[in-house]
């Protein structure tokens, strides 16, 4: 799915803006602990967090993730805006709740991640 | 081709506002040096979860990469105060991460789990009161690890 129509799904706002609309988006992973993206995340995912500490986008940038959508409407501190600019990671904020936006973009057709399995 | 250092970085205990830095510019290094993509992060992986066990558990210490004709080797080395129980770390979902770490996203106790996971051979000297030594290795023609792979 292009982000163009990610956007309106769940409203999102523009923070940092580094791909154009055309991206296109095949799996999102919802996480709000940075080890177990670092754990299972794959790359080209897009990551719904309510964490919004400069770690995140170290996490990112290890684990090759080129967007971050925050959700609940919680604004990231200026220094998590400067590292994604400078890392080339592209930063959108959803006023809506981790569960609704999962809901959301399930329903539209986006899939999780194929993940390692532990057990 | 012998091992070369190509990164060799202090690090501090504590020091949240630079974690990271290491293993990114680590990335950037490997990215120059032409290593595959999948390579690079799994490296950069390790790299991190050592780094941020350093700044989070740690005295404090020394993370050194070096890269050889077929392998790159990661070693993470501290000044105390050592793991006491190594099986029971490695467990995934374990931690002694206070609520400060929590509340930054990590101490979900997959630190050492993943640093084994995207290892292709891992080497600890640890005990209760001594240093922390981990020596990771990943071969630079290793498959994928990738799950879509």
């Amino acid at each position: 799915m292009k982000l163009a129509e990610i956007i309106p799904l769940i409203q999102l706002e523009p923070l940092v803006v580094i791909d154009d609309l055309d991206y296109e988006i095949k799996t999102v992973c919802g996480c709000d602990l940075m080890s177990d993206v670092l754990a299972f995340s794959q790359e080209k995912t897009m990551l719904l967090t309510g964490l919004t500490n400069p770690q995140v986008i170290r996490t990112a940038e290890m684990t090759d993730i080129k967007f971050i959508i925050f959700v609940r409407g919680k604004r990231p501190p200026k220094e998590t805006i400067e590292l994604a600019k400078e890392k080339g990671i592209n930063l959108y904020l959803s006023p809506k709740s981790m569960f609704e936006c999962c809901g959301i973009l399930y329903q539209a057709g986006l899939n999780s991640e194929s993940m390692r399995s532990l057990i | 081709m012998q091992e070369q250092v190509i990164l060799r970085s202090a690090i501090e205990k504590g020091d949240f506002a630079r974690g990271g830095e290491a293993s990114s510019n680590l990335k950037e290094i490997l990215r120059k040096l032409g290593v595959r993509s999948d390579i690079n992060r799994r490296t950069t992986i390790v790299t991190y979860e050592m780094e941020m066990n350093i700044i989070i558990h740690s005295l404090g210490g020394e993370i050194t990469v070096y890269i050889a004709s077929d392998h790159i080797k990661v070693v993470a080395e501290d000044k105390g105060p050592g793991i006491e129980d190594l099986q029971l770390a490695f467990q995934p979902g374990y931690s002694t991460a206070d609520d400060r770490v929590r509340e930054m996203g990590f101490g979900a106790g997959m630190g050492l789990n993943n640093i084994q996971y995207y290892s292709d051979d891992l080497h600890v000297e640890t005990g209760k009161g001594q240093s922390t030594k981990f020596t990771a290795i990943i071969y630079l023609e290793s498959p994928s690890k990738e799950p879509n792979s």
